[in-house]
């Protein structure tokens, strides 16, 4: 039901961990549908210099987390709020119709990581939401 | 190579030799339709009747009491929607438990929105029924009660007896799902005052798509498929003989080696629950530590996610299940999980080993030796696991 790169991303999972006196850090999901994710990340003059991930959930909600650690390290800030949970979704060549959801959530992990940033620096970006406004799942 | 090991035996079963090589003549020269004259159709007709002969006898039933039919969930679904449509007109209040399997359930479901009242009694921490629930939920107008012998996920074996003998002196027809029990725990339907009782093949050795349902005679009930005049009128459809023989065969199997096998299988099953317990801190057995099918090991592990346990799990070839919602397509986990009070993110956590006659003691070594480096794996990447508790 999974492709490869679900499986390599599920299997051997990039970025896990957290980063200490992170700059950005963002919690999503709740433990009663079964999904968490939590996402660190490191920023300096506005460009993701790393990004690590935990994640309590099924494998695509693993998986995703991990692809989406990647796409956003070495991303400017404005480049990273575009990272959509249809991009992540592309980068693992796709997801059963029933995982989609885990997708939103790593979408949302990094977008509350950036809102925290932004706030903690009082800065404004176009696009970027805030947590409680994200909260479809 | 690698060596896979199923421990998925409460899904389903490969079908046995013997219950292969007695279904083989039935595709091949004996293929002929019971419902005609000729030799090869007489025989398979006497082999059906001789299949019916050896059901009943591992149940304690009469054969004129068993009629087969095409699954388990066709079993169920006849009992009760059959029995619930003949009785109507005495009452429409019908009993189940929140733990039965869908078959039973969504039976019920599909009632309750055509006129019919249904108490879904609940069970206590270790997944029983409790009689004295039973009794408070009898009312005058209760038709059916229909209570499973033992839990798909969890294993409990449900105290059957008691509760079909309050139903009994209620006036209520008593109907069990034992597609869990059949074959693994001794049956007598007549002392356990069973009215009706499911069972299914391919838990137990047969193939695929048979199953029967056993009715006591005098049992008031509506025919559910409409055909031809097999099953003595009351289950249309040209009968799978391969699979009622096969069936017959791997019931009587079963039978005669209960006792052995239930050893063997409590054995490897109490080795395993105390391999996790011994070996993984934060975790919790469910359902109860001896009212248990001999197969059936249920575990949660806290702060990690079946699925995850599970495909990392078949990357080391095992083969296991899991009560998370992820495995079931659905949001929320296992509803026997719930029934028993666990929490969400516990019963997300949970894993389902049931043990099989194949299985052997080097399998389960193989799962101690697995598991605790698994599910440590992916507690070190749960955000909701903190090494210092």
């Amino acid at each position: 039901m999974y492709t490869a790169k679900v499986m390599d991303h599920f299997s051997n999972p990039r970025n896990v961990g957290e980063i200490l006196n992170a700059d950005g850090v963002g919690m999503v999901g709740n433990a009663k549908c079964g999904d968490i994710m939590k996402m660190h990340l490191k920023i300096e003059n506005d460009i993701v210099l790393d990004a690590k991930f935990k994640t309590f959930g099924c494998g695509a909600a693993v998986a995703t987390s991990s692809a989406a650690t990647e796409m956003v390290i070495g991303k400017t800030v404005e480049e990273a709020i575009k990272i959509s949970n249809k991009a992540v979704m592309d980068a693992l060549g796709g997801l059963p119709p029933e995982k989609v959801h885990c997708s939103c959530l790593a979408e949302e992990a990094l977008h509350a990581a950036l809102w925290d940033y932004a706030v903690k620096n009082g800065k404004y970006y176009e696009g970027l939401k805030s947590p409680e406004e994200h909260s479809e799942h | 190579m690698k060596q896979n090991i199923y421990f998925d035996n409460a899904a389903t079963t490969a079908v046995r030799k013997e219950v292969f090589a007695a279904m083989k003549p039935f595709f091949e020269r004996e293929f002929g339709n019971p419902s005609s004259v000729y030799e090869i159709a007489r025989n398979a007709k006497r082999h059906i009747e001789d299949a019916r002969l050896k059901v009943a006898k591992a149940i304690g039933a009469e054969p004129e009491e068993i009629y087969f039919t095409g699954s388990g969930t066709e079993a169920d679904n006849w009992a009760i929607k059959g029995a619930a449509d003949a009785n109507k007109n005495r009452g429409r209040h019908i009993i189940t438990s929140v733990i039965e399997h869908h078959a039973v359930l969504h039976t019920c479901e599909y009632l309750e929105k055509n006129g019919f009242d249904v108490t879904y009694l609940p069970v206590n921490e270790h997944g029983i029924i409790e009689p004295e629930e039973l009794k408070k939920a009898m009312r005058p107008e209760t038709i059916v009660v229909s209570l499973m012998f033992a839990n798909n996920e969890i294993g409990t074996i449900q105290p059957i007896k008691e509760l079909a003998e309050i139903t009994k002196s209620g006036g209520a027809i008593f109907h069990t799902d034992a597609v869990q029990a059949v074959g693994h725990v001794e049956i007598d339907v007549k002392e356990m005052n069973i009215d009706m009782l499911a069972l299914s093949g391919h838990k137990l050795g047969a193939p695929k798509g048979v199953g029967a349902l056993y009715i006591k005679k005098g049992t008031k009930i509506e025919q559910f498929i409409h055909g031809g005049g097999q099953e003595r009128r009351k289950r249309g459809g040209t009968e799978n003989v391969a699979g009622i023989v096969g069936l017959a065969v791997a019931v009587e199997l079963a039978s005669v080696e209960i006792e052995d096998e239930r050893k063997r299988l409590e054995f490897l099953r109490d080795k395993l629950i105390k391999g996790i317990e011994e070996k993984i801190p934060h975790i919790r057995v469910n359902g109860h530590r001896e009212k248990r099918l001999p197969g059936n090991v249920n575990v949660s592990f806290e702060f990690i996610e079946g699925e995850s346990l599970l495909l990392h799990l078949d990357m080391s070839g095992i083969f296991a299940s899991s009560g998370s919602a992820c495995t079931s397509g659905d949001l929320d986990p296992s509803h026997v999980l719930l029934a028993i009070g666990l929490p969400h993110e516990i019963a997300h956590g949970s894993l389902r080993l049931t043990v099989g006659r194949d299985n052997t003691e080097s399998d389960v070594d193989k799962v101690l030796e697995v598991l605790p480096g698994i599910v440590q794996r992916l507690r070190d990447m749960s955000p909701l696991y903190n090494p210092e508790n």
